[in-house]
């Protein structure tokens, strides 16, 4: 699919790409314990007994964090094992109290699949399967703060212990672009299944991203991992940057290393944290403090019956229901939170023009994507901070579709919405915004606009059709913006034969 | 008529039980005879790291004030019992034993001991063990060894107590206790039981809750009574065990009223008989006591049936692989960030402290078991290794499961000898290994197992015989044990020298 293309001295390099991403578990409690989970909570006020590994505690497993990864593995189409296991992953480090992390090396709960990502906004076409070998839950580590002391370090274990679910993809990607695109979509999953928040600023999804390169056709080449990745932008610049470096290096007469890398924004740059030769060897082995996790079908038909709509499916409805372009479905969708919002505009657009959904859909969804985006974004407000709610977007729009307003009309309560946050019934009312469809005023206006430019009709008559608009105007000019523009335009047409 | 002190020292957990209901004594005056009783044999027999003469009064105030009041009275009520130090106290120092749990004083309580004190049960302090509950002499503790209160006949050579629980079998065979807490992961109920002439069962893995246990091998690990008789086991075993949704690893089941169900009468039942115990070169008192056992075992109305446990030879090693395994895992946290021993050399790093702290914090057998563990789960040697042991775990387990089809019960020896002198052995740690030979396969098993007192061998020291169970069947498991205790008619008890 893609022709991405490192240039190098000697010739085309193609880069490929496979991302391990780690995703926080929206749920309330830690994988292994009661405590909270809170972002930005004090240092260490979230930490129990077992996440402090104080001697004979142990640890007993969250029951919602394993529904939640179960409605992943189920959202991107993989195979749910039934059968899966916690082992322990063995080394030292002041943020990881056990000694060890939990996590599932050999049976994890989730295996194959896939997702499906579009690399090109605009062309439905440009579709490529992202192949996804595996999720499997594990614990999260403590921080450490090196800040605090001028010799020493200190520990945060607030995160020690968060759940999180590690997807593997499959070596699938080859350009930077679809490595963000990957990463965007399956965000955009997560956060419909509303297993991860998906706040990578704050943590709560971040990716290791995998990068080799190779001459085209053949075989894989030595990758290179980069750590804790934590933008969609951040790791199409990891992918040109370390695809960039490895090509420089190989024709330098250089070999790549097997190794961990560290990104670093400010320079955009990776850089060696550590090399296979000092990797740990961590003996992983099962953890004898827990049972095998066992799903039973009962589990996995409520896991699967609790999932929403998902963005792919959506978006497919909204295509081919709701009659809107593959532009709009896409933006409409690409956020949980939009497409939530524009559902409920919708409906209650469509309720109070009493019409079917699918009539009033187009309006409403380019009102949104143009409209009140364009305003929210003058405002510097997301769409969930904005002041006008959907039922009140619903309302303005029905005043338009009713022809109660004119479509400019429109755009002015806006305004007066996002500033006052009144209800658009109320401020036609108070604006007096309310468009007039009585013919007579309108002839009476249009003959006064037709005789005060008696030239321009000339014009107009003697072929300059281009002064058609330029009628339409003048006449809304003089009725304030009220004249019905259907009936506006009739009656010049008629006027002006 | 009121008792003497030591009369109320030679009361077992039944006898106090029911005379503090009574009225007989209260239980106040039990605990000041234990309290003195401990205090007085503390300095020759070593057997507590910490006393808590105030908690075992606390808790027999308590209970003689619920008698006055007429509430009723917990399974345990007025027996002040030791604990074994692995078992976290609120606000008592747990050390495991170990320099660096020294000073710890945890801020939770077991579940195993909470039931306990729930029970009606006092705690005269916390007993000693080998470090970490690894070993088989007491002989690892960081606080010094536990003295066995036995002697052979006219020797006054000091002997093991046995281990890991060797402050409770000291404790309760010395009677300054009349019962103790014991935890066994590879024997260290059953042996350090038989080598003082006292009762212990390790119920079938997952009865206990092992949450708030200090971890040896977390598959392996479980939580018993230590006890002068086969009645005062299955009493305190029944206030110990039960659910606890804080141990994943804990039987979701019912606990059985073992004490009321208690039947010596075994017709009907068969009992095997596994040749693969009867080893060339056993010791002969060892295999008369068994020969002893089979034969009252037959009187109270047995069938007696040979059974193999095919991969009874291969039980020791796979133990020695697993629980060392487990172990290394289990002591990675202990690395002086949090609690317990620091030692933070002058301008030492993370990796610095960690050596000094680990180095200064584990005894030897502790750290060479630390040291085969990561061995053997290291890369490469994984397969060869924990993954074959694993296996033969299984296979060991099939061979218990196998036997059950036909019996209901197995007979074997606890200890392939009466207790050892101590420093015999420290020196040679596989010779140490093997007293567990015949304790771990049940181990590996999950099985309910317990060690009664049988006799005594040529030195006059005590042999235990042991009773391995199905899966659950602690009840066949008791009942054996009270058919060879009715005739074993062991009263030996070690005499008075502290």
């Amino acid at each position: 699919m893609s022709d991405y293309r490192i240039q190098g001295a000697t010739g085309e390099w193609e880069v490929v790409i496979g991302l391990e991403v780690h995703a926080q578990i929206s749920t309330q409690a830690k994988l292994f314990s009661g405590a909270a989970t809170a972002f930005g909570a004090e240092p260490n006020t979230q930490v129990s007994l077992v996440d402090a590994a104080m001697p004979g505690m142990l640890p007993v497993p969250n029951r919602e964090c394993i529904r939640q990864a179960v409605r992943t593995g189920l959202a991107i189409n993989a195979q749910i094992n039934k059968w899966s296991r916690f082992d322990r992953k063995n080394y030292f480090y002041a943020d990881l109290p056990q000694g060890y992390q939990i996590s599932q090396l050999y049976h994890p709960i989730v295996g194959e699949g896939a997702i499906e990502v579009q690399l090109d906004d605009k062309n439905p076409e440009s579709t490529k399967t992202i192949g996804i070998e595996r999720i499997h839950i594990e614990q999260d580590a403590g921080k450490l703060m090196h800040d605090q002391h001028p010799t020493m370090s200190y520990v945060d274990l607030n995160r020690s212990g968060v759940a999180l679910m590690e997807i593997v993809s499959r070596p699938d990607m080859r350009s930077p672009a679809e490595a963000g695109a990957y990463l965007a979509k399956l965000r955009t999953i997560l956060r419909y299944v509303g297993s991860c928040d998906g706040n990578m600023d704050q943590g709560s999804m971040r990716a290791d991203v995998n990068v080799s390169v190779r001459r085209p056709g053949e075989p894989f080449g030595t990758r290179t991992e980069t750590k804790n990745v934590n933008s969609v932008r951040f790791v199409m610049a990891v992918v040109e940057q370390e695809a960039k470096r490895q090509v420089a290096l190989i024709e330098d007469g250089g070999k790549v290393v097997q190794e961990t890398r560290l990104y670093d924004p400010d320079r955009n740059e990776t850089r060696s944290m550590r090399s296979k030769e000092d990797a740990h060897d961590y003996r992983y082995f099962p953890d004898p403090d827990l049972l095998p996790v066992e799903l039973d079908d009962a589990f996995l038909e409520e896991c699967r019956a609790s999932l929403p709509e998902l963005p792919d499916a959506k978006r497919h409805r909204y295509e081919t229901v709701l009659g809107l372009s593959a532009y709009n479905a896409g933006v409409l969708t690409a956020e949980v939170e939009t497409s939530r919002w524009f559902e409920a505009l919708l409906a209650a657009s469509a309720t109070q023009q009493g019409k079917p959904e699918s009539e009033v859909a187009k309006q409403a969804a380019n009102w949104l994507t143009s409209e009140l985006f364009g305003a929210l974004n003058k405002l510097g407000k997301g769409l969930l901070e904005s002041p006008v709610s959907p039922d009140a977007g619903g309302e303005l729009l029905a005043l338009v579709g009713k022809g109660t307003i004119s479509g400019s009309a429109a755009k002015q309560v806006l305004e007066k919405m996002l500033e006052t946050g009144d209800a658009p019934s109320v401020i036609v009312e108070r604006e007096g915004l309310t468009q007039t469809s009585d013919t007579g005023a309108i002839e009476a206006a249009v003959d006064a606009v037709l005789a005060a430019n008696a030239d321009k009709v000339a014009q107009y008559k003697g072929g300059k059709e281009a002064l058609f608009g330029f009628f339409v105007g003048q006449t809304m000019k003089a009725m304030q913006g009220k004249g019905n523009p259907q009936l506006v335009n009739e009656v010049l047409k008629a006027k002006l034969g | 008529m009121p008792k003497t002190a030591s009369e109320l020292t030679d009361l077992g957990v039944a006898a106090i039980r029911e005379g503090v209901a009574k009225g007989e004594f209260t239980a106040v005056e039990v605990a000041g005879a234990f309290n003195a009783a401990v205090a007085a044999a503390q300095p020759a027999l070593n057997a507590f790291i910490t006393l808590t003469p105030e908690k075992a009064l606390e808790a027999a105030a308590a209970v003689d004030a619920d008698r006055a009041a007429g509430k009723p009275l917990g399974k345990m009520a007025g027996v002040p019992i030791g604990m074994k130090d692995l078992f976290a106290t609120t606000g008592t120092k747990t050390t495991a034993a170990s320099n660096i749990l020294g000073n710890f004083v945890p801020p939770y309580e077991s579940t195993v001991s909470q039931k306990l004190w729930d029970a009606g049960a006092g705690m005269l302090g916390k007993l000693n063990l080998d470090q970490f509950a690894m070993g088989s002499s007491n002989e690892t503790s960081a606080f010094g060894n536990v003295i066995s209160p036995w002697r052979r006949e006219g020797s006054e050579a000091q002997l093991a107590p046995g281990g890991s629980s060797g402050g409770s079998s000291a404790a309760v065979s010395a009677r300054i206790a009349p019962a103790a807490t014991g935890t066994d992961t590879g024997g260290s109920i059953r042996q350090p039981a038989a080598f003082t002439g006292i009762s212990g069962i390790k119920p079938t893995y997952g009865r206990c809750s092992r949450w708030g246990i200090v971890a040896f091998a977390s598959s392996l690990d479980q939580a018993g009574p230590m006890a002068r008789d086969v009645r005062d086991c299955a009493i305190m075993l029944e206030a110990m065990a039960g659910f606890d949704p804080k141990d994943s690893t804990s039987l979701d089941k019912p606990v059985p009223d073992w004490e009321a169900n208690l039947n010596a009468d075994l017709r009907g039942k068969k009992v095997g008989i596994p040749r693969e115990y009867r080893m060339d070169g056993m010791d002969a008192d060892v295999a008369r006591v068994w020969d002893e056992g089979i034969a009252w075992l037959k009187d109270a109305g047995a069938e007696i049936v040979d059974i193999n446990l095919a991969h009874t030879k291969y039980a020791l090693p796979a133990y020695y692989i697993i629980a060392p395994a487990e172990a290394s895992s289990n002591l990675a946290r202990y690395d002086g960030v949090r609690y317990g021993l620091r030692d933070l050399p002058q301008g030492a790093g993370l990796q610095d402290m960690y050596a000094a702290t680990r180095a200064a914090g584990f005894g030897p057998e502790v750290k060479r078991r630390i040291m085969i563990g990561t061995y053997v789960l290291s890369a490469g040697f994984y397969d060869a290794y924990y993954t074959q042991a694993q296996k033969v775990r299984t296979l060991i387990s099939r061979d218990f499961m196998d036997a059950f089809q036909t019996v209901d019960v197995i007979l074997a020896p606890t200890a392939p000898t009466a207790a050892f002198g101590l420093g015999e052995m420290v020196s040679d740690p596989l010779a140490m290994y093997l007293n567990d030979v015949f304790a771990v396969p049940a181990s590996l098993a999950g099985l309910p197992a317990m060690s009664v007192p049988a006799g005594l061998d040529r030195q006059g020291l005590p042999l235990g015989l042991q009773l391995i169970g199905r899966p659950f069947d602690e009840q066949g498991v008791l009942d054996a044990g009270l058919a060879i205790e009715a005739r074993a008619g062991f009263t030996a008890r070690p005499a008075k020298w502290w």
